[in-house]
């Protein structure tokens, strides 16, 4: 396989990823409206279906990540480690969530200060990252 | 919420894009401002969440937090990357245990039950995701103790270590499935504690010169805790993050580890540097004559060639001679001599370490070449100058078997006209094996600090 190759297998891939992960979305969207009383507890919500939609998109981001990352040329591997590290952060999504209530709790203060330590890494991720990226030049002719 | 999702896999495709940039440099830039606006796009839309309401708390901890990370990231020597990026892994991997604790805590917040009612399968992420956050954390406070000096970077190891290590790890699994069954808070604790000595003790005994694999790998844990913490949370920005995070950091050290032709398991279970740290004796000892040279020697040989390739190695980045290398560099291309640098997989502390170095010091990248493309060029050369690095140009790994480096690829610097090995002592490598090549012929050893010595090259050859 040469390079192009490669790159058209991973852009497909990421297609067909994203198509399956709309799916996913959809399908989990559905199965709460199906539910009108509601009462379905969140217990069940949460295990049963909408497990495998998330193992879904969990197995083909895997491969995307195979193909994206083997594409990346040796030269930027210390950014790649960089920008990985800022946008492995996204875990904040999680402590937004927890630091979100107005009544204070154990939990809010968790998530405070998971907030903290994750907007560490991603300004400090992104900014190192660019800060590398900005010195490789070209040669100049 | 329908659109809340939508919105996150927007988030997740920036974050593919964001890799897919990092093909080429040219592109790479691009890559990172899709990387910040998916980060934008998934924070703005967990905001926007109706259970979200209480804002000065956050903003305070995104300010604050933010600040800290921008100042570091900006102050930062590009030698001290390594050390960067580990600290930063350890902060995923605390983040990912308080967002578990608070998923814990607060479950009815995340739609998985209510406290000590949680879903079983909510329950098992919640447990590996807090148990590999965790061992990310301590695990890489260990590689920025070592990288930074704090710790020792000699490999340390003690009996009764790998049968310790595995206890922790069954009795990691034994804690899991009791928080299933009985939900009680202080097992959750005991997950977290076990994991924080698990972390410690696996990365304690890695030596120095083993940290790009360790780098790399502890970057794949920080993905894999995003990805189970992004389960709980039914979350696929954070699924599909956490995977590629996870999937990059695992090739990266895999690639590392073929750069060094060791088994990741082989480097894990460790104690390399220190096996053979008995034989690193009769190397130093060796009486045998070498032939060294001064600076004007070198200057003369590089001003009066065709072409040099120039390997650098750890010992430049200690020495921070790579902008006086340039220098000499550019010097010697005045001269009209064909100059290129050689990097070699492994070479520094993290991977492209080398590759960030030389264009922190304005090296154009189009001239330094990965160890495939300008190995077989070093026949066609006619000096090759090695500066601070020796293990990875070592021909013993083709040829005697009873190296414990055989069979890792080197750098093929025998091949060349003329050898330069600018180096501080006699001292052997890492790996602790003597280097033939010192001996022969064709080798003249430059002794003293890299960056001293290409100094003193740089004033003869405007001299």
């Amino acid at each position: 396989m040469d390079k192009q190759d490669l790159i058209n297998a991973a852009q497909s891939l990421q297609e067909q990823a994203q198509a399956l992960a709309a799916k996913a979305e959809l399908l989990s969207a559905n199965l709460t409206a199906m539910d009108p009383t509601g009462l379905a507890s969140a217990a069940e919500a949460a295990t049963q279906t909408p497990f495998l939609h998330l193992f879904t998109a969990f197995v083909l981001a895997c491969v995307v990540g195979y193909y994206v990352v083997w594409s990346v040329t040796p030269a930027l591997h210390s950014p790649l480690m960089g920008v990985t590290n800022a946008i492995s952060s996204v875990i904040i999504v999680g402590a937004l969530i927890a630091a979100g209530p107005t009544d204070a709790s154990l939990s809010k203060i968790f998530g405070f200060i998971a907030v903290v330590l994750a907007s560490v890494n991603i300004f400090g991720g992104f900014v190192v990252t660019n800060r590398m990226l900005s010195m490789f030049k070209k040669k100049q002719r | 919420m329908e659109w809340a999702g939508y919105a996150y896999l927007v988030a997740a495709v920036c974050f593919i894009l964001a890799l897919r940039g990092l093909s080429h440099p040219e592109t790479a830039r691009n890559g990172n401002r899709f990387g910040i606006v998916g980060m934008a796009i998934a924070i703005l839309t967990t905001l926007a969440m109706p259970n979200v309401l209480s804002y000065e708390w956050i903003i305070l901890g995104i300010v604050v937090g933010g600040a800290i990370g921008t100042f570091i990231a900006r102050k930062i020597e590009m030698t001290a990357l390594p050390q960067l990026v580990a600290a930063f892994h350890s902060l995923v991997g605390l983040a990912a245990v308080f967002v578990a604790a608070a998923a814990f805590y607060a479950p009815e917040e995340y739609n998985i039950g209510t406290a000590g009612q949680i879903a079983i399968g909510s329950l098992i992420e919640m447990g590996l995701g807090t148990a590999i956050g965790a061992v990310t954390f301590t695990g890489s406070l260990v590689a920025f103790g070592k990288l930074q000096g704090i710790v020792g970077s000699k490999p340390l190891s003690f009996v009764g270590q790998h049968p310790l290590n595995a206890g922790l790890g069954i009795l990691l699994v034994a804690l899991i499935i009791a928080l299933c069954v009985t939900q009680a808070p202080w097992i959750f604790w005991a997950i977290v504690l076990v994991a924080f000595a698990l972390g410690f003790l696996l990365i304690l005994p890695i030596g120095g010169a083993d940290m790009p694999v360790v780098v790399s790998m502890l970057n794949s844990y920080s993905g894999w805790a995003a990805a189970g913490i992004g389960f709980t949370l039914a979350n696929t920005a954070l699924i599909v993050t956490g995977a590629l995070v996870g999937a990059s950091g695992a090739i990266l050290s895999y690639i590392m580890c073929k750069g060094m032709n060791r088994s990741i398991f082989n480097v894990i279970l460790g104690g390399f540097g220190g096996e053979v740290a008995g034989a690193s004796g009769d190397g130093g000892d060796d009486d045998r004559p070498v032939k060294s040279g001064g600076p004007e020697d070198a200057a003369y040989m590089m001003k009066n060639s065709d072409s040099v390739i120039i390997v650098p190695g750890y010992g430049m980045a200690v020495a921070q001679a790579q902008h006086t290398l340039r220098e000499m560099a550019d010097l010697l291309k005045a001269e009209g001599v064909t100059v290129r640098y050689a990097i070699h997989p492994v070479a520094g502390r993290m991977p492209g370490h080398m590759n960030v170095l030389l264009a922190e010091a304005d090296v154009p990248y189009d001239e330094v070449m990965e160890l495939e493309e300008i190995n077989g060029d070093f026949s066609s050369t006619d000096v090759a100058f090695v500066i601070g690095a020796n293990d990875v140009t070592n021909p013993a790994a083709k040829t005697d078997k009873a190296s414990p480096i055989y069979g890792m690829p080197i750098l093929d610097v025998e091949n060349a006209g003329q050898v330069l090995f600018l180096k501080r002592s006699m001292a052997s490598g890492y790996a602790g094996v003597q280097n033939e090549l010192f001996f022969r012929d064709n080798t003249t050893m430059l002794f003293g600090d890299a960056k001293q010595m290409v100094e003193k090259i740089v004033k003869s050859l405007k001299g």
